[in-house]
């Protein structure tokens, strides 16, 4: 079993292969619902996230809403 | 009692303390044809606690609120993100694009924030300047076309510019922004000729966004005939949020129904309330 290195939020992390963008958020505790995930500057819709498979080197943003004005 | 909602048409129907008569009607607000119930438009940002923001705005009776897009914070607890204080079923959740320095910038975390799915509105700031905050008028035109392009119902957060704002109108905006005065100053509406010559002008609604520091600051932006405003230092730092919260309701609302009322003439001269005639000798 090999770990794929990849940046998320602007860190290192790294995650057993295989792995989907559905795994990292299980992995990370978070709520598809409550996220938005962008996967190389591409957004991946909710509806995909466990069909796309993650690779070593992939940059990963997670973001949601905070307070602002 | 005033401000009453009526629900069938999300106006305000002011009624007569004393007998409760319809007193006028003030048309719905409708920006890209969705009706909004409230005129005020709140900010979530800065409060003390989520407890305090969410009782200041419904203090406010406020329906639009506005959030950012930012990554989440992994080492911390996730509750910190705003689904998790706001219901969007009962609140419109309208995001922003603070923070952005530049038009692809501000695409990019508008094209995020549609993507949470729960509406097509941006309120699409594209800054200029770190210290004052104002925005760069050449990159929200360029952002404005391109998300309009989109299919986003784009609320452009603009400086108080007719011109800037006539050519926002033209790209398609669904509405536009234009500051009293800079983000988080509590200054005022600094310059009343320019909003109510850009209301004037455009047929587009006109939200004046940023600057209001008080209730008198918002009754005075209102009595100029925007369609409403969007605030959030004003109450966040406010010593009690919740009280300023429904300062601001009564102020935005008693503006609007002045305005809707129609001032009397400024005069140079006094001109007297009682009769001149019938003077005793």
């Amino acid at each position: 079993m090999t770990d794929l290195k990849l940046i998320v939020n602007g860190e290192p992390r790294t995650i057993s292969a295989p792995a989907t963008l559905r795994t990292l958020l299980a992995t990370l505790d978070l709520d598809p619902r409550m996220v938005v995930v962008e996967l190389n500057r591409e957004i991946i819709r909710r509806p995909r996230l466990a069909e796309v498979s993650l690779a070593d080197g992939d940059t990963v943003e997670l973001v949601h809403f905070v307070g602002g004005g | 009692m005033t401000g009453l909602q009526s629900p069938e048409l999300f106006s305000l129907a002011y009624l007569s303390p004393m007998t409760n008569a319809t007193i006028l009607i003030d048309p719905p607000l409708v920006i890209g044809g969705h009706r909004f119930r409230s005129r005020l438009f709140l900010g979530t940002g800065k409060y003390r606690s989520n407890a305090e923001m969410v009782q200041a705005i419904e203090a406010a009776g406020a329906e639009v609120v506005t959030v950012a897009v930012r990554r989440i914070d992994l080492d911390r607890r996730k509750e910190e993100g705003m689904l998790y204080h706001l219901d969007p079923g009962k609140f419109f959740l309208l995001a922003n694009t603070a923070g952005c320095y530049t038009a692809d910038e501000a695409i990019r975390y508008a094209r995020l924030a549609r993507e949470a799915g729960f509406n097509e509105f941006i309120k699409l700031e594209v800054i200029g300047d770190k210290e004052t905050l104002l925005p760069d008028t050449d990159g929200l035109l360029k952002a404005t076309r391109t998300l309009v392009q989109e299919g986003f119902q784009v609320m452009a957060y603009t400086s108080d510019d007719l011109i800037t704002a006539l050519r926002l109108e033209e790209a398609g905006a669904a509405a536009v922004m234009p500051l009293a005065s800079p983000i988080g100053s509590g200054l005022g509406l600094l310059n009343p000729y320019s909003i109510r010559t850009i209301k004037r002008r455009l047929n587009i609604p006109v939200l004046v966004d940023a600057g209001v520091g008080t209730a008198s600051d918002a009754c005075l932006t209102m009595e100029q005939g925007v369609d409403g405003i969007l605030m959030n230092t004003a109450i966040a730092e406010a010593r009690d949020a919740v009280a300023m919260g429904a300062a601001m309701r009564h102020a935005v609302e008693a503006g609007r129904l002045a305005f809707l009322a129609g001032r009397m003439p400024r005069r140079e001269v006094a001109v007297p309330s009682s009769p001149s005639s019938g003077m005793i000798e």
